[in-house]
């Protein structure tokens, strides 16, 4: 049994639904990216075209992840983790400033931003802390792996990155849930604080007068709509909502067309999927995300021991977390934070980040039936 | 299944909460979903409309700038109404064509027209094209507005300076924040085309003169031009701002200076309330606030007498024979000579194979430190320093606050230098020679200093040690609360010097006016103290005063306090290229202590800070249009 299922390199169905599923998303990420920037003249290669090198080499993650099994990755993960600290401090550095924000080491004619990686890195983390040992009490539980989230957290916000910043409270708190905490008051507001935050959120945002929300977020994110505050969001909601049932088809989003919408191939990619392919649109995509996440959650469920359930955990909870707050933000739920759609908005490190996930969740379903001494 | 042993339970469970996940997940999605068909089924023909009629844009509101006042509530600074042409690239169809009809209706520079239209666009914003258009020129425009999509005439405020050349160094001037200033912090909530202070006060406080940008969403027609607003956010003007100068002081020390080169500083010694600072040659921040052509700029920063320096803060000067100041006070303070102890001024004094001569051939015969300050007898300090050494010299100069900057608020504030065995090994790689020692001890050789710095020196020794931080803005009126705010003074610790060699210094400051080098600053007003000094500007000695060409002449100094018992005002003059401080600065000095002495007769000294708010106010509502 060991034998087949270590030497059989086909998929069975199950594999062939995950990949045909993340292999959609991707095909409508390209195609949104194509469409916003095709008309755009810029030097080099068009975007869309590099996006698919991005997509490529994001394969080659998915697959490096498959191949080793994750009990070895997972015993490599603090190490791991000191070096993308370590990138972080060089971030911090010599990073690349882009309005305000420091968040990219350049290399040769790319960038890369390390806080993406990050993010994996912390679910690795994570996810074999809890596993090595039953952490029992409250300080194992919840205060000693916040210790260790800290000095990542702090140096992302540092940059500032308020959205990975949030995303990685998102993770933290998505493996304290599925840990379980002993008190169970303290369970229920974690449970329900992860799930009303975007809601909460929008309460104590929608308190603030208008110059103190600018402030605020001219002061974590300034790259964010400086001196034009309301603009963006505005301009987004046009392009969704302008989409109704059946969209305005492809090529065929004058919002994103005319340049209404900034960052179109980027955060916005949504707004720009909206548009074009309208509600009907929206519901094949969503159906699609959630049907990742279904798949998902199998595998955690599936899994064989402790490690590989945390995993897969703080992998959904990564991008089930950018996936609500990157459509929220752009549909006027939450505030504009720069948090990018997983597996569609352009962009090399969250692209090759999220492809690693993926992969590394598909070597959880494969080594289920693993023997292991 | 027996391998998951104890872990077993906890995966169990695991699985359990795996499910809650699920459900919350699905929950949320579910919530998403439920938001999008509300913006995409039920107010979807509502954003079709929007995006079609298109289209949105938003145009910055700028904001009034905060007002400029002097002390007595005088304006410096304000804004008028001008209407400036702006253009939106993405609503122009043909370039060229826009182009040639905005040649033929408004006078433009044609390089620039043509480079401003051809930038790539990122976004949707409007390029300002010119600003200060006439009203013919913008009732053209208007007239011709179906002709000229994507232009757009906006009435904005402009920088205003109505007592233009005078105290342009003090107020500054504004421009358009430039790329770099946009990647600092300071400037972050600005956008491309922003007005910030480039100079004077105006740049320093900006934070509070720039006040916020408001918003206006508009929805325009397919020409670009406004058909229907939808929200607008009102700008808010910046705060005001209340200087110390005193705009009648000011005036006149700028008359005094005239055509010469140099700076006047006049300070409150006991506040450090700047009551003029003036720089000539000036400029005007009323061109130098309108967008320059390069032509214009160059001739501005070429020009020959360097108008953009500011000389009373950016001016390094040798401070010569004022040096002595600090000197006396160096060799009373290290006790290398006593009050009483006398040396022999013979008219020279041999170094080595240097003979460095006084000023006075001849010499001045006997001298105590007193009289040597009176007489400014240069054999007296080369000997005094001698025997001190050049790092102590560097001590007391340093204590006095030279080399280090003064603090007040203008921008690039220059530092003088105050030399030492260790400047010079950094500075040059070189060692320090005794003789230039000598040459340091009358405020020669690499010693420099700037105007506010010796005006700064003179405040503290007349107010008996106690230095205080010169200062330029005396109140800011907060535009939010309507408060005005005035800002503290700020004393600074008493210096490390004994008030006996103080009240020795100010003795013999006095009697410098009374019988000294300084009889031309005598003044049957009011009693004046002070110190002349001659800066040498080129090293050479070129025969006599007359036949040396102006450029090498020397520097006259004279720093200044006055009513000797009770200082209430110092005053520093620098006058470049006109020779002898005695002669040529000293006279100006005179001037303006009398001027101040008339235009505030003597008044007790009382901390009135609630006496200061009325006048100011009703200034204000005054000044400001409702």
């Amino acid at each position: 049994m060991i034998d087949r299922v270590l030497d059989n390199r086909q998929f069975d169905s199950f594999e062939w639904r995950f990949v045909a599923v993340v292999c959609a998303i991707l095909a409508i990420g390209v195609l949104s990216i194509y469409s916003v920037t095709y008309a755009q003249p810029g030097d080099g290669l068009p975007l869309y075209v590099k996006q698919v090198i991005w997509v490529l080499i994001g394969c080659a993650a998915f697959t490096i992840m498959l191949l080793f099994d994750y009990h070895q990755i997972a015993r490599v993960s603090y190490t791991l983790y000191v070096i993308v600290l370590a990138l972080l401090v060089v971030v911090l550095i010599t990073g690349k400033t882009s309005r305000g924000a420091q968040r990219w080491i350049p290399v040769g004619p790319f960038a890369f931003q390390p806080s993406e990686f990050a993010k994996l890195v912390l679910i690795l983390v994570l996810a074999s802390y809890y596993a090595r040992a039953p952490r029992e009490g409250w300080m194992q539980r919840v205060v000693l792996p916040c210790l260790i989230m800290m000095p990542g957290l702090f140096l992302i916000l540092k940059q500032p990155d308020l959205g990975s910043g949030l995303s990685f409270l998102a993770i933290y708190a998505a493996m304290l849930l599925v840990v379980g905490v002993r008190s169970k008051a303290l369970g229920i507001i974690l449970l329900f604080s992860l799930m009303l935050f975007p809601f909460a959120w929008e309460g104590m945002w929608g308190s603030l007068h208008d110059y103190q929300q600018q402030r605020i977020m001219a002061f974590v994110d300034p790259t964010y709509d400086p001196g034009g505050k309301g603009y963006h969001a505005l301009q987004s909601r046009i392009a969704i909502g302008s989409g109704e049932l059946l969209g305005k088809g492809l090529y065929g989003g004058t919002q994103s067309q005319l340049k209404f919408l900034p960052e179109g191939h980027t955060d916005f990619v949504f707004a720009v999927f909206a548009e074009e392919w309208g509600f009907l649109g929206v519901l094949v995509l969503l159906a699609l995300f959630v049907g990742l996440i279904i798949l998902s959650l199998e595998i955690a469920y599936t899994a064989k021991d402790m490690l590989g359930a945390l995993l897969a955990a703080g992998i959904i909870a990564m991008i089930c977390f950018c996936v609500v707050v990157n459509i929220g933000m752009t549909a006027g739920m939450f505030p504009i934070v720069g948090i990018p759609l997983p597996l569609m908005s352009y962009g090399g490190s969250a692209t090759v980040t999220a492809m690693a996930a993926l992969g590394l969740l598909l070597n959880i379903k494969r080594r289920r039936l693993t023997l292991f001494y | 299944m027996s391998e998951q042993g104890i872990l077993g339970d906890e995966l169990g469970e695991l699985q359990r909460r795996l499910t809650i996940l699920k459900i919350g997940l699905l929950l949320v999605v579910g919530l998403v979903t439920l938001r999008l068909w509300h913006l995409q089924i039920r107010e979807g023909p509502y954003y079709r409309d929007l995006s079609q009629t298109n289209l949105t844009r938003s145009i910055v509101l700028e904001p009034a700038r905060g007002l400029i006042y002097d002390r007595n509530g005088v304006l410096l600074a304000n804004n008028v109404p001008s209407f400036s042409l702006y253009v939106t690239l993405e609503d122009v169809k043909d370039r060229e064509d826009l182009t040639r009809k905005l040649m033929k209706l408004v006078r433009l520079d044609e390089v620039r027209l043509r480079k401003k239209l051809s930038e790539r666009s990122t976004k949707l914003v409007q390029r300002k094209v010119k600003d200060r258009l006439t009203l013919r020129e913008a009732a053209l425009i208007e007239s011709h507005r179906l002709d000229l999509p994507g232009v757009m005439i906006q009435a904005e405020s402009q920088r205003n300076f109505p007592t233009g050349l005078t105290a342009s160094h003090v107020v500054g001037y504004v421009g358009e924040v430039s790329a770099d200033q946009l990647e600092q912090a300071e400037y972050v909530d600005l956008h491309q085309g922003s007005i910030v202070g480039q100079y004077g006060v105006e740049n320093t406080y900006d934070r509070f003169l720039r006040g916020r940008a408001g918003q206006k969403l508009i929805e325009a027609d397919a020409l670009g031009h406004e058909k229907r607003t939808v929200s607008v956010e009102k700008p808010r003007a910046g705060d005001d701002l209340y200087l110390t100068i005193d705009l009648r002081l000011q005036k006149l020390a700028e008359d005094l200076l005239g055509d010469e080169a140099g700076a006047i500083v006049a300070l409150d010694p006991k506040t450090g309330e700047v009551l003029a600072l003036a720089s000539r040659p000036a400029f005007d921040p009323n061109v130098l606030s309108r967008e320059l052509t390069a032509k214009q700029w160059e001739e501005v920063v070429q020009h020959e007498g360097r108008p953009l320096t500011n000389r009373a803060t950016q001016g390094q000067y040798p401070p010569g024979s004022t040096f002595k100041i600090a000197m006396a006070a160096a060799a009373l303070e290290t006790k290398t000579v006593e009050p009483s102890t006398q040396i022999r001024c013979a008219g020279g004094y041999q170094f080595g194979r240097r003979f460095y001569r006084d000023w006075k051939a001849g010499g001045h015969g006997l001298m105590d430190v007193t009289q040597a300050l009176v007489q400014s007898c240069d054999v007296f300090f080369y000997t005094a320093g001698q025997r001190m050494g050049i790092d102590t010299i560097a001590s007391y100069a340093k204590l006095f606050g030279l080399g280090s900057p003064t603090g007040i608020e203008l921008p690039s504030e220059r530092l003088g230098i105050v030399p030492s065995t260790d400047w010079k090994q950094k500075v040059r790689g070189e060692q320090w020679l005794p003789g230039e020692t000598i040459s340091a001890s009358i405020g020669q050789g690499f010693v420099t200093v700037t105007p506010i710095q010796m005006a700064s020196l003179t405040a503290t020794v007349a107010n008996n040690g106690v230095p205080v931080r010169p200062r330029l803005v005396r109140a800011v009126m907060d535009r939010a609360t309507g408060r005005v705010m005035e800002l503290p003074s700020m004393p600074l610790n008493r210096l490390n010097i004994k008030p006996e060699t103080l009240a020795i210094i100010r003795n013999a400051l006095a009697d410098v006016v009374t019988e000294g080098t300084a009889k031309s600053a005598h003044s049957s007003l009011v009693a004046i103290a002070g110190k002349t000094g001659t800066a040498q500007a080129a090293s050479l000695r070129l025969g006599t005063e007359k036949n040396i060409p102006k450029k090498f002449r020397d520097h006259a100094w004279f720093i200044s306090y006055a009513p000797v018992e009770a200082p209430r005002i110092a005053v520093t003059i620098l006058v470049e290229h006109m020779g002898h401080g005695g002669s040529a600065a000293a006279p100006l000095a005179k001037q303006m202590i009398e001027a101040f002495v008339k235009l505030t007769p003597y008044e007790p000294r009382v901390v009135q800070s609630g006496s200061e708010a009325g006048p100011i106010l009703t200034t204000l509502r005054m000044q400001d249009p409702p």
